[in-house]
């Protein structure tokens, strides 16, 4: 909503010293939020004077006539300037921009040479300064009203205010002057004029037009008038033309100005029909199936049959509340008109104007409530405007069809914004308060408050509270903390990520946040089967990319398919990436969540079906790895990320998760998108959560990814919640340690193999270390070389050589049986 | 050869004479003293303290004094040899700290060789600002909650008074799924319902989490942003608990200059509602009011629609974006460096915020 001060100050007695930074403050504090406030006068730089014009030479030659003038600006000389408009002569007082000045839009003004002259400056028209959409000409001022060389400014309205504010949804009256008069009135204590207070013609019993207003619900009140004869050539007035284009509307002709005007003025929209180009009565009505219709804009469109139209004998004339059409709007030619002026519901111009993407100055006031007591006000301001200004005879007979229902009083416990603000409001203010805000407030307790027309958003007591502290002031409300009742902080969930996301941090990965939204394609570029579950996604139905449209069913697809690369386009080589984030895996079913009302709780039965439909969102951990985990320096080369380093760092995450090494296990996997040769499942307690190692070459080929990129992934809400530790006793004995080197079959599992040597040393091993894997030829085909360090310790004695030795050959014993070990050299 | 039965020999007697013995001790502490090193030092303690120095030999002369004479020539020779050692051990002391330092001197290296050799990792901001932001509230005795990204629309728009014809549940805010009835959620205010629908009064709890709007990526808006949602119900409780509640945080995240002012506005699931700024002293474009957040008293609908009765208790809640209290709190310019991944942006910031 944007207006002129000077238009507001005809509501309402602000003080004349009242700044700029007052009224932002005052209309902030009301609950807008101001946009701009901007000076006129500052909208013009540099000197614009009034000029009087002593001679005028007609130059020819050119494509359009041309006028070569010298002015009086109040100089000794005269200015000389080059003028391109006509309608002016010798003696006339004009409005002159010299030379370093600039107009609006940034356009600079200098003394130059053109059309063979010198031009020293600019004569102006309305356009050209900003105020009003008139190009036909410069602007003549009155005679008399100014002397040459004064500050032309006040003289054309350029020493006005423009104040743009921002309504919230909620408050249709603030849309129009009649309303931020009155809020401002409030502010600044101010006196206030309503300009709807004025004496309007009733409705009669016979019509200027037949109506028939079919869908009272959809119309509540429909009233119109009608002026025949008018000079169609009336051009609208200045004043409103000023008006019109500093609120930032187009001035297209005197009766579609007026309705404007008076949109702006009282907040009701209305509409100007050529009454010659309407044939037979009106009838309003939901359209019907089918029905379609050329709004102004030149767009055919089909009609819903929710949408309310104006008819008349021709089918649809108007898309009521929203946009007129072709067939019956004013024309340059029109002499007779009927005004409109209706009250539409509300909810129905919204869906209207949604379904047609018609956001109209109308439907915006509409959708946000007007006051439907406006309707004849309207009328009679519009008719005695149109008059005035273009003659014409106004028709005795004044339509108004009106089925409002009767405003309903709220019950108001005056103590109840006392206790939901916390300021002790007396009752008697609470009362005061409301009166002001144009209420009706009788009786003592409950407070019995009717709500001014204009105000359809005050309807529950609660909303009574909200504009009691809104008019005594928000910033009056005391700050205060409410009790500590004694929580229970973070969840163990919440807990288990940070801690997770910590020992990733701290062992050299860097989060990274991506998109949740992934392309189908990289299904395949990861290599999913055709049937993994991972292909089954949920689909955005407005993605903002038609390339993206699915949600991830795993982290690593979004971190692979764009993260990495972004980050290697960007000239990032050596990579450690993670990601802590949700993943949505839908449960297969198409079947609609259970419908829930909102005037009770839904039952513990009806909550817990409507979430079987939400599907699972678990959060997972990624982690990729590409180039250098460890740079070269001056102490030597670098070492390249390998998929060792990818199953270390989701022990890493387990360990910070509070799993025991004891629990976890990792075996050799064929998954995707891993090397089916490098990928380890990664268990806990035999179940596995995730998966680790080096990428299939073919999906780093895919995606273009560098070659050996290693990545991990694992299902953060699979693991198991972390036990209580228990704390061990420690043995204060010295250990015995053993080294065992185990020659195997390369196919055995270096896991395996350490576990059966812990299963058979007992319960006085205390650590088994791998140290060295050897190959070799000498070894026998296929065989390698394993070797472990064993520390055994006891924790009440001393270990006896032949004690540790027994238990070490009790544990190479297991080896040897479960895989056929023997002891190298042995 | 034994000496122990020689004959009184004046000649060798003459080592015990006082000035004799003083001047042993003397040469001792001259030729220690001139000692450069241990190893010189060494070489001369034979000399001076060995079995043919002169204060051992004068020891041997002591036999061969009259009885009267062997006790006062006996404590003679002990103090001059006493002194000699002493000289010795002071020089040894001496010696083995310079060489201990010479030692130090040799060995040292240059302390400002670069030793990156496990790179640091870092947490991305959001992250440790909304673990800052949960655990402010916990301190306060909230409960930390969260709930899912892809949500009822129940949840995220009906049961918070947003009804069917409200504009945010346009295409052009939301984002709608191939499930019916399912959002990405608006907002963290979905979590307030869930909180509402599985617990009672008293509840204090903040909801941090992802959330999604169908705008488009550009330097202040992302269709993937992050909010905090508090949440408060309980009996008697006001806006004014809101607005110290508020303060409290905004001091907390912007210190203790920090001032908070409050715009009436409108929210379907509060009422009444308002828009919060905050008065940021550190702006990188110099101190000025910022656009924080949205509170408001809980609309009694909600609490309806919760289960809750409105006329016993009462509530507050708040939503503020986590993305944008971390742009101007730490001078982030552009919105697509929070979502794109780039890793140089997190390690930036380290472990923390």
């Amino acid at each position: 909503m944007r207006t002129s001060l000077s238009w507001l100050r005809d509501y309402v007695s602000l003080p004349a010293s009242s700044t700029a930074a007052e009224l932002d403050e005052a209309l902030t504090n009301l609950g807008m939020e101001v946009e701009s406030i901007v000076d006129q006068a500052a909208t013009v730089q540099g000197d614009l004077v009034v000029g009087r014009v002593l001679t005028i030479e007609e130059l020819t030659g050119f494509k359009k006539p041309i006028r070569f003038c010298t002015v009086d600006v109040g100089k000794d000389a005269p200015q000389e300037i080059v003028c391109g408009a006509r309608n002016f002569a010798e003696g006339d007082l004009v409005v002159v921009i010299l030379p370093g000045g600039e107009l609006p839009g940034g356009f600079k003004i200098g003394a130059r040479k053109t059309y063979g002259r010198n031009s020293n400056g600019m004569i102006c028209s309305s356009a050209e300064l900003g105020l009003s959409g008139d190009h036909s000409g410069i602007i003549v001022l009155p005679a008399g009203s100014g002397v040459p060389g004064a500050d032309a400014r006040p003289l054309v309205g350029l020493d006005d205010v423009v104040v743009d504010v921002e309504i919230t949804p909620d408050r249709g009256y603030q849309m129009s002057l009649r309303g931020l008069a009155r809020e401002l009135s409030y502010a600044f204590e101010a006196a206030y004029t309503d300009p709807a207070l004025i004496s309007a013609a009733d409705g009669t019993t016979d019509v200027p037009h037949p109506v028939v207003v079919e869908d009272t619900v959809g119309c509540d009140r429909f009233s119109a008038r009608v002026v025949r004869g008018i000079d169609p050539n009336a051009p609208s007035p200045e004043w409103m033309q000023r008006r019109l284009v500093a609120a930032g509307i187009r001035t297209i002709s005197l009766p579609v100005d007026i309705t404007n005007y008076l949109m702006l003025e009282l907040g009701q929209p209305m509409h100007v029909f050529d009454l010659n180009r309407i044939s037979g009565p009106l009838v309003v009505r939901r359209s019907r199936p089918g029905e379609k219709l050329t709004t102004l804009d030149g767009v055919a469109r089909v009609l819903d049959a929710e949408d309310m139209v104006i008819c008349d004998d021709t089918g649809p004339i108007s898309l009521a509340a929203v946009m007129g059409g072709e067939t019956s709007e004013w024309q340059p030619d029109t002499v007779d008109v009927l005004l409109e002026a209706a009250h539409w519901d509300p909810v129905m111009v919204g869906r209207t104007a949604r379904r047609h993407k018609l956001f109209s100055e109308a439907a915006k006031r509409w959708e946000r409530g007007v006051d439907p007591s406006l309707t004849l006000v309207a009328l009679e301001r519009a008719v005695q405007i149109l008059t005035a200004h273009a003659g014409g005879t106004v028709a005795a007979e004044v339509l108004d069809l009106d089925h409002r229902a009767a405003p309903r009083p709220i019950l108001l416990d005056p103590a109840l914004p006392a206790q939901r603000v916390g300021v002790p409001y007396p009752a008697d203010q609470v009362g005061e308060l409301l009166e002001r805000v144009g209420c009706t407030v009788t009786g003592n307790n409950p407070l019995e408050v009717t709500p001014p027309t204009w105000r359809p958003d005050l309807v529950a007591p609660i909303d009574l509270v909200e504009e009691v502290a809104r008019l005594a002031g928000y910033n009056n409300i005391p700050s205060l903390l409410p009790p500590a009742r004694g929580g229970t902080g973070i969840t163990a969930a919440q807990r288990r990520r940070r801690t997770v996301g910590r020992a990733m941090a701290e062992n050299g990965y860097v989060e990274v946040l991506s998109y949740p939204f992934v392309a189908p394609a990289l299904a395949d570029a990861l290599g999913y089967a055709v049937d993994d579950p991972r292909r089954s996604a949920v689909r955005l139905t407005n993605p903002l990319s038609e390339e993206e449209p699915l949600l991830r069913t795993s982290l690593l697809a979004p971190l692979l398919g764009v993260t990495v690369q972004r980050n290697l386009s960007r000239g990032l080589r050596d990579l450690a990436l993670f990601e802590i984030g949700t993943v949505f895996l839908p449960s297969g079913t198409t079947a609609v969540p259970p419908v829930m009302g909102v005037d009770r709780r839904p039952t513990p039965a009806e909550w817990k079906q409507a979430n079987e439909f939400v599907p699972a969102q678990p959060w997972h951990l990624a982690a990729v790895l590409t180039g250098e985990i460890a740079p070269s320096g001056w102490w030597g080369p670098g070492r390249a990320a390998i998929w060792a380093d990818a199953v270390s760092a989701a022990r890493i995450a387990l360990s910070a998760a509070g799993i025991a090494d004891s629990r976890v296990s990792v075996a050799a996997a064929a998954e995707t998108p891993w090397h089916p040769g490098r990928c380890a499942a990664v268990s806990v307690d035999g179940t596995v959560v995730g998966y680790a190692g080096e990428l299939h070459p073919a999906v780093v080929s895919a995606l273009d990814l560098p070659k050996r990129t290693c990545a991990m992934e694992l299902d953060l809400s699979a693991i198991p919640a972390a036990p209580v530790v228990q704390g061990i006793r420690i043995a204060s004995f010295p250990p015995a340690l053993i080294d065992v080197a185990l020659v195997l079959d390369r196919s055995v599992p270096a896991a395996e193999v350490s576990s059966a040597l812990a299963g058979g040393a007992g319960e006085l091993l205390e650590s088994v270390a791998l140290f060295d894997v050897y190959e070799s030829d000498q070894l026998g085909e296929g065989k390698r070389s394993l070797a472990y360090k064993l520390t055994f310790r006891a924790p009440d004695r001393t270990l006896t050589s032949e004690e540790a030795l027994a238990a070490r050959d009790a544990a190479v014993a297991a080896v040897a049986s479960q895989f056929g070990a023997t002891l190298r050299g042995a | 050869m034994s000496y122990r039965n020689d004959p009184y020999d004046p000649k060798q007697a003459a080592l015990l004479d006082p000035s004799a013995l003083e001047a042993a001790v003397a040469d001792a502490k001259a030729a220690f003293a001139a000692a450069a090193d241990l190893d010189a030092l060494g070489a001369l303690k034979p000399a001076h303290l060995g079995d043919r120095s002169p204060v051992s030999l004068a020891r041997r002369e002591i036999g061969s004094l009259p009885p009267a004479a062997k006790s006062d020539a006996g404590k003679r020779v002990n103090l001059a040899r006493q002194a000699v050692q002493a000289a010795f051990d002071e020089r040894l002391a001496e010696l083995e700290v310079e060489r201990a330092s010479h030692v130090l001197i040799e060995e040292r290296v240059d302390v400002t060789l670069p030793w990156d050799r496990r790179p640091r990792g870092a947490r991305h901001p959001i992250t440790t600002l909304m673990e800052h932001m949960g655990d402010l509230f916990a301190g306060m005795g909230y409960d930390v909650v969260e709930g899912p990204e892809l949500e009822l629309e129940w949840a995220n728009f009906d049961a918070l008074n947003i009804g069917p014809d409200n504009p945010v549940r346009g295409t052009m805010d939301t984002f709608y799924v191939d499930l019916p009835g399912l959002v990405m959620r608006t907002h963290t205010s979905p979590g307030q319902v869930r909180t509402m629908l599985t617990r009672q009064p008293p509840i204090y709890v903040v909801c941090p989490g992802r959330t999604y709007r169908s705008d488009e990526l550009d330097a202040t808006h992302s269709p993937v942003f992050h909010q905090i949602e508090g949440l408060v119900v309980d009996e008697g409780i006001t806006m004014a608990h809101l607005r110290g509640t508020l303060d409290h945080f905004a001091k907390a995240m912007f210190g203790p200059d920090a001032r908070t002012r409050w715009r009436p506005h409108y929210f379907p699931f509060t009422e009444p509602s308002a828009e919060f700024d905050v008065w940021f002293q550190h702006h990188r474009d110099g101190p000025r009011w910022v656009e924080w957040g949205g509170c408001g008293m809980v609309n009694p609908k909600v609490l309806v629609a919760c289960g809750i009765d409105p006329d016993r208790y009462s509530g507050f809640a708040f939503g503020m974006g986590v993305d944008r209290t971390l742009m101007f709190r730490n001078g982030v310019g552009d919105m697509r460096d929070l979502v794109e991944g780039d890793a140089r942006f997190t390690v930036n910031f380290g472990m923390s915020v």
